[in-house]
């Protein structure tokens, strides 16, 4: 069977004040095109380590294992090389980039996938009401896109433009780090409603989260467990609401 | 010529003395230069500065521009793209190594500003870079906006072009008198050709009430010095609103010398320094608050490559019958390379009790975060770069109220960091 993504014993360390901190030690996952899978964990567990490492960002060394994204080796790739080729990264903690028009930042980020991809350029016109459409569809003022980059934003309307930004640059892989940290009920919806529409046979996402919530609005596939950088179960959905109703300590203490 | 006993600036005043008659003017400026010389970094003002790029050139005062050189220049006018703008049907005042070219300028309407030939006269302004104009001067243009009159935008343009052995000098003196209650929005562009040294004093007189805008982009030719002074006193309700963009010449030294003399006055010395290379470049000023209830503004941004080299100096004087002032400096640097170095001194001198002045002074490089953000929504480093230092440039250049303007220095800002790019 194809996979979208296969990581193979991966291993990855920061650099924590000057000593090596081994995080992610031997995580093995594959998921194949058209499902959603899950990550749960407690906290330092190794997930949004686990996310930077798959989106390229450099403060993380892999030392060991294999990620492959379709047919590319993923972690030969630049972070750039990694969206044009469809891998889409939703931040826990979106960035803000002042003195950026919103606009013109997913119209530059559009347009660089499109150039990567061999696609033609869009122009302001067509770009605006591609981006007007899909605001409109998601439930998002698209005042939000006259605005600078996330600068002002509360919590929620940072994760919206997250959705907005994934909507736009339609990868095959979306990763969502936390995204629904710090969401009321109806930010939360919007959020679960913009991945579902995503759904389709070359749409595969990794949900990273704390809580069992989120996947009530986007019922996974497959669950996985992670623990002390490696994950130590997996099964379906039911898993999410067993963890909800027993918290981790159990699992834990049986993988231990 | 640069000997280490004799006078650094011997070779400008032998061009003085060759010159015959002399303005009185002239004669102070030569006079301040023959007791002290050009400063060497043992003056305090010029401690980050360094003049040995001028004193070691061969130079010569540049003649009435030939045919040639008009036509040289007017291929630099052409390549300003002021039609893009929007701007070519707007009056401007076109100078070649200090010389007026009439037939490259197109006059104002004079009931609102009238333009007249400027003798080199009046008294000498501050700063080593003014006495060096003075002693050479050539005069320049008076430019007078009748009381309660908006005169609208003006261009002044000052083309180098360099040509042959050593280097031409221009040393161009114009004044600017806005009468009670008038206006003038005035865009001053320096561009050039080849290896020359652009030293131009501007006086600025500002009655009542009157405003001027003044926005600079100095964008000089890479082997071009550029040294240039502005001398502005601003009465009661007036302000002098200028912002000032370096993006060219090798070495460059900008120096602001304003006084608010009357009650509710108020000065901005705003400005850019986009640097890479060798290249150096100075913003200079000194504000001073005469009179109650002032404001002045400053907020500097440098974006610095290569081993560049950028300096602030920000000096802001409240005299003692000052009170209510109300002074704000800031300088910010953006450090894109190891070799790149800011060097920023502020200095407060204040001898009144009530008043609000702050400083502040920050340097740092791009921040990784915001440069993986960008690159993880697919946007290649090297354009997510330029859009970090465009941001970082967009508050400063968003002081500049002219959207036209505005537009003309975002352009510039562009295209020089595009070449920047390009060249890595």
């Amino acid at each position: 069977m194809s996979t979208v993504l296969t990581i193979n014993a991966l291993h990855a360390k920061i650099d924590d004040a000057g000593t090596d901190k081994p995080i992610l030690k031997g995580v093995d996952l594959v998921v194949p095109p058209g499902e959603v899978h899950a990550i749960m964990g407690p906290n330092g567990s190794g997930k949004s380590t686990l996310s930077y490492v798959l989106s390229g960002r450099a403060d993380y060394e892999v030392t060991g294992g294999t990620v492959a994204f379709g047919e590319q080796d993923l972690l030969a790739m630049e972070p750039e090389e990694r969206a044009a080729a469809g891998l889409f990264l939703a931040f826990q903690a979106p960035i803000e980039l002042p003195g950026v028009n919103n606009a013109n930042f997913l119209r530059t980020a559009v347009n660089a996938v499109r150039r990567a991809r061999g696609e033609p350029e869009l122009d302001a016109v067509a770009f605006l009401k591609l981006a007007r459409a899909e605001c409109k569809r998601l439930g998002i003022p698209d005042a939000m896109l006259k605005r600078a980059v996330n600068v002002g934003f509360s919590g929620g309307e940072k994760k919206r433009n997250e959705v907005l930004q994934m909507s736009l640059l339609r990868p095959r892989f979306a990763i969502l780090d936390e995204t629904d940290s710090g969401l009321d009920i109806d930010a939360l919806r919007i959020v679960a409603e913009g991945v579902n529409a995503l759904r389709a046979p070359d749409f595969s996402a990794l949900i990273i989260t704390h809580h069992q919530r989120l996947l009530d609005y986007i019922v996974p596939d497959h669950v996985h467990v992670m623990s002390a950088g490696r994950i130590i179960r997996s099964g379906g959905p039911e898993l999410a609401r067993q963890l909800e109703a027993e918290g981790y300590a159990n699992l834990i203490a049986e993988a231990a | 010529m640069n000997a280490i006993d004799g006078n650094n600036a011997a070779q400008f005043l032998a061009l003085h003395d060759r010159r015959g008659s002399s303005s009185a003017l002239s004669e102070a400026g030569a006079a301040a230069l023959r007791h002290g010389g050009l400063p060497r970094r043992d003056v305090e003002a010029w401690k980050y500065t360094d003049l040995r790029p001028l004193t070691a050139l061969a130079v010569s005062v540049a003649e009435a521009p030939s045919e040639a050189v008009l036509a040289t220049a007017n291929g630099l006018l052409q390549g300003l793209q002021l039609d893009m703008h929007g701007l070519a049907g707007v009056a401007r005042l076109v100078f070649v190594n200090g010389h007026a070219a009439p037939s490259l300028s197109l006059l104002p309407d004079a009931a609102l500003l009238s333009v007249q030939d400027a003798p080199a006269e009046g008294s000498l302004a501050p700063g080593a870079m003014a006495a060096l104009n003075a002693t050479l001067g050539q005069g320049g243009a008076a430019l007078r906006v009748p009381g309660g009159v908006d005169a609208g935008r003006l261009l002044l343009l000052t083309l180098g072009v360099g040509e042959g052995d050593g280097a031409v000098t221009a040393h161009p003196h114009h004044r600017i008198l806005l009468e009670p209650g008038s206006r003038l929005s005035l865009l001053e562009i320096a561009a050039g050709h080849g290896l020359y040294v652009n030293n131009p004093v501007l006086e600025v007189e500002l009655r009542n009430g009157a405003h001027l805008t003044h926005v600079r982009l100095q964008d000089e030719a890479v082997e071009a010095l550029h040294l240039s002074t502005v001398r502005a006193e601003v009465a009661e309700g007036g302000s002098y609103d200028s912002f000032s963009l370096a993006l060219g010449a090798r070495l460059a030294r900008h120096e602001v010398h304003a006084t608010m003399s009357g009650r509710g006055a108020e000065v901005q010395v705003n400005g850019a320094q986009l640097l890479d290379g060798q290249q150096h470049a100075d913003l200079t000023s000194v504000i001073v608050h005469k009179a109650p209830a002032c404001n002045s503004r400053q907020t500097v941004k440098n974006v610095l490559s290569g081993r560049s080299r950028a300096v602030f100096q920000g000096k802001i004087v409240v005299e003692r019958i000052a009170q209510k002032t109300d002074g704000y400096q800031m300088n910010q640097a953006l450090l894109l390379s190891n070799e790149a170095e800011i060097d920023t001194k502020p200095e407060l001198e204040i001898y009144a009790d009530d008043v609000k002045c702050s400083h502040g002074a920050t340097a740092g490089a791009l921040d990784d975060d915001q440069l993986f953000y960008l690159r993880s929504r697919g946007v290649p480093v090297v354009e997510a770069r330029a859009i970090l230092v465009r941001a970082f440039l967009a508050d400063a250049l968003g002081l500049i109220d002219d959207e036209v303007t505005r537009g003309v220095l975002e352009r510039a800002v562009d295209a020089s960091w595009d070449r920047r790019s390009s060249d890595e």
